[in-house]
């Protein structure tokens, strides 16, 4: 029994070390990082672009997704080299601030409400503006990202255009501070509205096979636009950052073949990004 | 009810087919809780022992700060190690930060005290006749630090093994400190956290079997270097 117990000790041990040290030798040279929003990993959009991108420049991208305002941060603390991020607004604050630099344009979709198909508070079809005040005087369940990122920041934004306070402190309003497919799943179980970004919604309702606890009730509206840009980390900031790949997953990205590569990313048919770069 | 079920037999087929993404986040996990707890053990069994060998002044208040860090919430750990390892941090220029190593890094400082304390423990329990017979058989140093372990060797893999349950179980630090990153730092836990919140529960519940399956063999080896210590 103790000779039993040693060998099992030792072989243990053994694997141990062998799975330790063969995962120092799997550290690549060439590793691109970068911090995106939820959408574009949520979505598969990555996980179908990195395979290509790694063909294409011997790059392997490896991507944190966080909210957009975190994805600045991030770039802020010089722990990721580019960024992919759908907050205008900050954006441009982040590049006038000096922490980034290469700001490019590379696609959009749009934002939509969601909520269940019965529409407690009767806002299908209506304006955001609209909407929002029913949502608000009707007391509706309405699920918000509440964690700064590109979406928050537009909802946000919405609240501001409609001319109503945020209403930060209202029970029926769900601050769920977690990533865009989270935030679905908990306004579907509650019965909630959301503000989503139309790729993210186009995954879950594929996710659930076309019959989706939530359906989209508002959209079309020219505030609802969503912009996606990527964005070199600043090397005159962030001296340990890999300008060099950064530049080059920029340009790979606003090149026409990936653009293509975009615009035929689709989920039940539909498509999910549409490629704008200049 | 039915998507249970489903998710169940779903997971089953991930893991019997070699599902690459299952497996990439098993081996992910296996290679952060080794490196950890090889390092744990390293710097844990030494203190461990002086610890519980030696008296000195102030070995009370010592004791109670390590067994008060058997308690350490991954979370508190995260924290300070992102803190530390941001590249903003004292310690950025390592690069650590969403690296296996950097996960490696925060499990360590999470585990060591359950090494140092149960190994502490394991030594204090010694016969304490054992020492003045090494000593006066002459053994010097290192020589009563290996034979003391030796002696204690059941309980100090208890330590072990206990800490290691503790790395391959944890959430927090992976999370934070890992950022969940596909084929790179995703383990199980980050893994099932993140395909729960998406309402993937197959994956999920692939994953959770073969963590359960770990914490089965953990738990068994444990009870049964328990009986033997």
């Amino acid at each position: 029994m103790k000779m039993v117990l040693k060998k099992v000790c030792v072989v243990a041990c053994a694997m141990v070390c062998l799975i330790g040290l063969s995962g120092n030798a799997a550290i690549a040279d060439d590793v691109l990082k970068m911090a995106t929003t939820t959408s574009t990993d949520n979505t598969g959009l990555l996980d179908y672009l990195a395979p290509v991108f790694k063909a294409d420049t011997g790059i392997e991208l490896q991507w944190v997704a966080v909210g957009t305002g975190k994805a600045l941060a991030l770039g802020g603390n010089c722990d990721v080299d580019v960024l992919l991020v759908h907050a205008p607004a900050a954006e441009m604050t982040y590049v006038q601030e000096g922490s980034g630099i290469d700001r490019t344009e590379l696609m959009y979709n749009d934002f939509v409400f969601i909520g269940p198909p019965s529409d407690p508070a009767g806002v299908k079809g209506t304006s955001v503006k609209d909407a929002l005040g029913v949502i608000a005087s009707k007391k509706a369940s309405f699920a918000s990202r509440g964690d700064n990122s590109g979406t928050h920041q537009k909802e946000l934004e919405l609240w501001e255009h409609a001319q109503l306070a945020v209403p930060d402190k209202e029970t029926w309003y769900i601050q769920t501070g977690q990533g865009m497919m989270n935030t679905i799943n908990i306004a579907a179980e509650r019965d909630a509205y959301t503000l989503t970004d139309r790729g993210t919604y186009i995954k879950y309702e594929s996710n659930w096979k076309g019959k989706a606890p939530l359906v989209i009730l508002v959209e079309g509206d020219a505030s609802l636009r969503n912009q996606y840009s990527a964005i070199a980390v600043n090397p005159q900031k962030c001296s340990n950052v890999k300008y060099d790949l950064a530049k080059r997953f920029i340009a790979w990205m606003a090149s026409d073949k990936t653009q293509k590569l975009i615009a035929d990313f689709e989920l039940m048919g539909k498509q999910l990004f549409i490629p704008n770069a200049k | 009810m039915d998507y249970i079920a489903q998710g169940f037999i779903r997971s089953i087929e991930l893991l019997l087919s070699g599902d690459h993404e299952t497996y990439s986040a098993i081996f992910t996990t296996l290679r952060i809780s080794s490196l950890s707890i090889i390092a744990s053990l390293i710097i844990g069994i030494p203190f461990g022992f002086l610890l519980g060998y030696f008296e000195f002044p102030g070995k009370r208040q010592v004791r109670a700060v390590v067994d008060t860090l058997l308690a350490l919430p991954t979370v508190v750990v995260g924290l300070f190690v992102y803190a530390f390892i941001s590249r903003r941090g004292p310690c950025g220029e390592l690069g650590i930060l969403f690296t296996i190593s950097g996960i490696a890094v925060a499990q360590t400082i999470l585990i060591t005290p359950i090494v140092i304390s149960l190994t502490a423990t394991a030594v204090e329990s010694l016969d304490r006749r054992l020492r003045a017979t090494l000593v006066a058989l002459g053994a010097r140093g290192r020589q009563i630090l290996i034979t003391s372990l030796m002696e204690a060797r059941y309980a100090v893999l208890v330590a072990a093994v206990t800490a290691y349950g503790r790395a391959i179980s944890e959430v927090g630090i992976s999370m934070m400190i890992g950022g969940n990153i596909k084929w790179h730092t995703r383990t199980i836990t980050t893994a099932i956290a993140l395909e729960t919140g998406k309402g993937d529960f197959a994956v999920g519940m692939a994953l959770g079997i073969v963590l359960l399956t770990f914490a089965l063999v953990v738990n068994s080896s444990l009870t049964l270097l328990k009986k033997r210590s």
